[in-house]
């Protein structure tokens, strides 16, 4: 292509997945451009974090082609996918619990800086590991609570650090699963600003069911229904399309008294 | 910065002056048999101590470490047998074939988890037992007499009690310190990371079970450096000593001491083999006392007796 900024960043092709008889990815296609805050919704079930699992590797399709960079990782094992810049936050929490704050952004930050095997010097004694991790921190405001464990942080923190672990991978896309999940109303908005802040500086792929959210963020929005595709295009064209409404939009109300 | 006096540091600082002290006080009392206890009760809790690290720090339940033991063991046997008696040559031998048997096993057993990962490597472990049940040259299931111990050209006598207490005492603190540095690397951050949540430390961009492996193996070879210390102690080697029962004896330890905890491994040790030795004065199924107490242990005091003492210290 001559154009390299309409190269896509992420192009997902003819993916499909099946559990059993259930096709949770159902010849999916999707094109996510360089820049781009990229909305995925769709009812519960529809397989959006089936998908996610796909695009970072915890899971692998049976057929189709994911394309990140220019290259083919349909069968790279995640690690490597993160090494390219591929990072991802977790629908249900997912952060080592026996680790302060600190710690788990310092890994974050400690796997895309060479390999470690290196056995002696004592790791939480390296300055640019530590201060990469506050940096993160100070970002999703949690830089005071660098030292607490995991397990004694709130919900909301939880949420918040899962999105610092995932920017201290310094990744070129972000792929966020339901960021809001749980979150009360004002660390929703903070979330929220947040996300504003950051689609400045890195292409965000956004799984939600928080439609607020996503119609306050997103560039596009791709909507899912049984694994399939079936409308994509600016917020505008979404909100309008008699499909998407029927499909889904129908019981938009129940969600948003959620939030 | 926490304060430094504790329970915990109290009891670990106490203990580890007692074993320095210990063949002073087996001198001025005449008790020789002190020190041939206490030389093995070192030399099982480098063994321990190396279980430690894949078990406490790693989250890799190994119910094979004796064969290492038994590797260790072999290779200083064998090679004194076959007239190669320096221990230049035979300790490195005997870490370079735990390494080595580490590495099979480890690439083998670490495709699975949890209990899978337990049977295989007992599974391992037994194999490794069977083999040198069947070495007859070397004695087979009798085992194999070791008639002159480790040499080290004149630098080291291992036939005198003493030096050879202080040589197991070195090689205990050594181990003790070599996996406290490496638990505090980049290297233990990562393993320590992959025991907590691998799904995360691989979303993250670490290659989990890479990591793991070359924890498995230096946890190997530390325990083979164990096993060499024990064929000397005992100036034989036999396949009992690779049973499946002395790989449980390790795990008991480490549980006694404290899984996870960096000297736990050597008090779960000592308590250990000090109960075992007192008990079974009394009677021979001391194994009927060990056993409940175990069980409280696993029950009460989560965290064996590091756990306790650090319970102590916050109170």
């Amino acid at each position: 292509m001559p154009d390299s900024l309409a190269e896509p960043l992420l192009r997902v092709e003819n993916l499909v997945r099946s559990f059993g008889g259930i096709k949770a990815t159902d010849n999916l296609s999707l094109d996510v451009l360089p820049g781009e805050l990229h909305a995925i919704i769709g009812p519960n079930g529809a397989g959006k974090t089936t998908l996610i699992s796909q695009l970072t590797g915890q899971l692998t399709p049976n057929s189709g082609t994911i394309h990140f960079a220019g290259r083919d990782v349909t069968w790279l094992p995640s690690y490597r996918r993160s090494r390219l810049g591929l990072a991802r936050s977790f629908q249900i929490t997912c952060l080592l619990p026996d680790f302060t704050a600190a710690d788990n952004v310092a890994l974050a930050a400690q796997a895309h800086d060479g390999h470690s095997f290196r056995f002696w010097g004592a790791a939480r004694k390296e300055r640019h590991l530590r201060e990469a991790a506050q940096a993160a921190l100070t970002r999703v405001g949690l830089a005071r609570r660098a030292d607490v464990p995991v397990s004694e942080l709130s919900h909301g923190e939880q949420r918040e650090l899962e999105l610092a672990v995932a920017l201290a991978t310094k990744p070129q896309l972000l792929l966020l699963d339901e960021p809001m999940a749980g979150l009360g109303v004002t660390e929703s908005a903070r979330m929220v600003a947040l996300l504003k802040e950051l689609r400045k500086e890195v292409t965000i792929v956004l799984v939600e069911h928080d439609m607020e959210a996503v119609f306050a963020l997103a560039d596009r929005i791709t909507v899912l229904v049984y694994g399939r595709v079936i409308a994509s295009g600016d917020p505008d064209a979404i909100r309008n399309n008699e499909e998407v409404k029927r499909a889904y939009l129908g019981d938009q109300h129940v969600v948003v008294s959620h939030g | 910065m926490k304060s430094q006096i504790n329970a915990r540091n109290v009891v670990v600082a106490l203990v580890a002056l007692g074993l320095l002290l210990l063949p002073l006080y087996s001198a001025l009392t005449g008790n020789i048999f002190i020190l041939t206890l206490f030389t093995r009760i070192v030399i099982f809790a480098l063994a321990a101590a190396s279980l430690n690290l894949i078990m406490g720090y790693g989250g890799m339940m190994s119910f094979g470490h004796a064969a290492y033991l038994g590797i260790g063991g072999y290779a200083v046997g064998i090679l004194a047998h076959e007239g190669i008696g320096s221990g230049f040559i035979q300790w490195p031998v005997a870490l370079a074939l735990s390494a080595l048997y580490a590495l099979v096993i480890g690439a083998l057993s670490l495709r699975t988890r949890g209990v899978y990962f337990i049977m295989i490597t007992l599974a391992f472990a037994q194999m490794a037992y069977y083999i040198a049940s069947g070495l007859s040259r070397y004695g087979g299931d009798d085992g194999l007499t070791i008639y002159k111990r480790s040499t080290f050209g004149g630098l080291i006598d291992l036939s005198n009690r003493v030096q050879f207490y202080y040589l197991c005492l070195a090689c205990l603190f050594g181990g003790v310190y070599l996996i406290w540095r490496i638990i505090n690397s980049r290297f233990g951050m990562v393993v320590q990371g992959v025991r907590s949540n691998e799904q995360r430390m691989q979303a993250i961009g670490f290659h989990a079970n890479r990591y793991r492996l070359v924890c498995f193996v230096i946890s190997g070879t530390i325990c083979g450096l164990a096993g060499a210390l024990l064929a000397n102690n005992t100036d034989f080697i036999s396949p009992a000593g690779m049973y499946w029962t002395r790989s449980g004896e390790l795990m008991v330890m480490v549980v006694f001491g404290g899984m996870g905890s960096l000297f736990g491994p050597v008090l779960g040790t000592i308590v250990f083999l000090l109960l075992e030795e007192v008990l079974s004065q009394f009677t021979e199924y001391w194994a009927l006392i060990m056993g409940p107490l175990l069980l409280l242990i696993v029950l009460f005091a989560r965290g064996g007796i590091m756990g306790l003492l650090g319970r102590l210290s916050r109170a």
